[in-house]
């Protein structure tokens, strides 16, 4: 579980990043932190594997506080994912990769081997077990990044814009992946532009401006929400804008899915033709 | 006429075994719009460093077949010459950017050119309001966030008025109404002053209504290539990975359904929303 109780953060420069966040996310939530550029997304997930400490108020990771433990213990549940994965990957092979998290955790040489073969898997990166991650494309390094992390098997994963530079089914996998993490009681917490992908996941959605969480709710209800959204630098999902234009037809607003959407409508115009 | 033209394209990064591109031949009219996708991997990034010539000249490696912009030889051009017609966003904008402040990055480029200081000066500006950053024209582009960093290296291609702007996923980092800004600007660029306009997007929710040419990537090859309505009404495109439209594939699967909607393929949502009110309100 995490806790988050009445933060601040003020970076170095003066900047304030957080102003008075409350917000407690329970085991095996999926959550989607979404805003505007500069809105303190990425401060706030920083704070949840304590590479940033509060400049006031409390975070606390399953009942501790995020400045009694050092990162690197922290580390070993919560598993981190940058959105530039430039900023993370430095090994000669995604191999290597993979492999050096595993090794400082501690674990036996058969299991690093079995836990990469896994996540390669996973990812779609087998062929790429021997080649240069700096040889790849930045979607494919993206997913390096994720499958070095995903490889431990940490309890509560972050990951900031997981989805930038992947493709279609690259982004249903994960959505699979995610719902998997969810079943096994883990938390999986997404920084994220992309109003698509969480159309489709329909996740909690925690929308930030100014270093404040403004609305916290059900995908559904948030990403239908056109003047909550407008504020927050938010478009909303393509089947969301159809249905906000077709309300005068008696059609419910809060629609996301795609497969929801078709139902809704085939039964309207079935009707109509009768 | 085709400003850009390549004819069995076949490209290998040194120390590969394997082709990154193979037999690319593609032509791109001048004036056009034109959105290159595929899965991640597929090649994309590696035909836009061909058409600024960051291909053969600056990575190694082995080129085959011909590549011409603007009827210069690719292979042949120095690399300066090459930049005057063709200017290049990259994905990540830190491989890109490099000055002490956003203005002087912007400027780099006129200077390497010659360009006279008022000049200079006014094209600089231009681009800064364009891509809409003029007020941190003297920050540090490393201290800037990735979205504002990509806005900077917008900013320092379209300084450069090229003839032809190709952009590997420039709006990665921003967000969606950030990045619906910056299409309407290259759109207003492509309308107004007939920029040729190359755009690499996985995300066609966004950016499918602009482009008037799509070319589908597949494994290194051109699986696709036409005008989108066509190209987006093949099953194919889902079958290779690319994520349609919603607006479009909620047409698709309610048509197949027997659904009574006209046959005009939408590919946005303003478009499916018509659609579906003409549907309701007559017949």
């Amino acid at each position: 579980m995490i806790e988050v109780q009445d933060v601040y953060f003020t970076y170095p420069s003066g900047v304030e990043a957080l102003k008075g966040i409350q917000l407690t996310i329970q085991n095996g939530e999926f959550v989607a932190v979404m805003g505007q550029n500069g809105a303190g997304k990425t401060t706030l997930v920083k704070h949840f594997n304590g590479l940033l400490k509060p400049s006031k108020g409390k975070v606390l990771i399953d009942g501790v506080e995020t400045t009694k433990v050092s990162v690197a213990s922290l580390a070993r549940n919560v598993g981190f994912v940058f959105q530039n994965p430039d900023h993370q990957l430095f090994s000669e092979t995604v191999e290597d990769e993979i492999a050096f998290a595993l090794k400082n955790f501690g674990f036996k040489d058969t299991i690093v081997k079995r836990r990469i073969t896994w996540a390669l898997n996973l990812l779609g990166l087998a062929q790429y077990r021997k080649t240069s991650p700096f040889m790849l494309s930045g979607g494919e390094r993206k997913r390096v990044a994720l499958a070095s992390v995903l490889a431990w098997n940490p309890k509560i994963l972050i990951l900031d814009e997981p989805t930038i530079g992947q493709d279609y089914q690259q982004k249903e996998k994960l959505r699979q992946f995610i719902l998997q993490m969810k079943a096994q009681r883990k938390t999986v917490i997404i920084v994220t532009h992309d109003v698509e992908f969480v159309a489709e996941c329909n996740p909690r959605v925690l929308l930030m401006r100014e270093g404040k969480v403004t609305i916290d709710g059900e995908a559904r209800k948030v990403l239908t929400n056109p003047e909550v959204l407008t504020q927050a630098s938010i478009v909303p999902p393509q089947i969301a804008q159809i249905f906000l234009q077709l309300s005068d037809f008696g059609l419910p607003k809060n629609i996301i899915d795609v497969y929801e959407a078709h139902q809704i409508l085939l039964k309207t115009l079935e009707k109509k033709a009768k | 006429m085709a400003i850009i033209e390549t004819k069995d394209l076949t490209y290998t990064y040194p120390g590969s075994t394997k082709p990154s591109i193979r037999d690319v031949s593609i032509k791109i009219e001048k004036g056009e719009f034109t959105l290159i996708t595929g899965p991640s991997g597929c090649g994309k990034t590696t035909l836009c460093r061909c058409f600024n010539g960051l291909i053969p000249h600056f990575y190694q490696g082995e080129l085959r077949g011909e590549i011409s912009v603007g009827r210069l030889n690719v292979a042949e051009q120095a690399i300066q010459e090459l930049a005057r017609h063709v200017g290049l966003v990259f994905q990540n904008p830190e491989n890109q950017l490099f000055a002490l402040s956003v203005e002087k990055d912007v400027a780099f480029g006129l200077e390497n050119l010659g360009v006279p200081r008022e000049e200079m000066r006014k094209r600089v500006d231009w681009a800064l309001q364009l891509a809409g950053i003029y007020d941190l024209r003297e920050r540090a582009p490393h201290e800037l966030s990735g979205g504002q960093q990509q806005r900077a290296a917008i900013a320092s291609v379209l300084a450069m008025q090229p003839e032809v702007i190709v952009l590997d996923e420039p709006t990665s980092f921003l967000d969606p109404l950030g990045a619906k800004k910056i299409f309407e600007v290259i759109y207003d660029l492509n309308k107004k002053l007939g920029l040729t306009i190359i755009l690499v997007e996985h995300r066609l929710d966004l950016t499918a209504k602009y482009a008037s040419h799509i070319i589908i990537m597949d494994d290194g090859k051109i699986v696709l290539d036409g005008e989108p309505h066509r190209i987006l009404s093949s099953e194919e495109t889902r079958l290779i990975g690319v994520g349609i439209p919603k607006a479009t594939h909620l047409y698709h699967i309610l048509k197949k359904d027997g659904a009574k909607l006209a046959n005009t393929i939408p590919l946005s949502s303003d478009e499916m929303a018509t659609l579906l009110k003409e549907a309701f309100e007559d017949r």
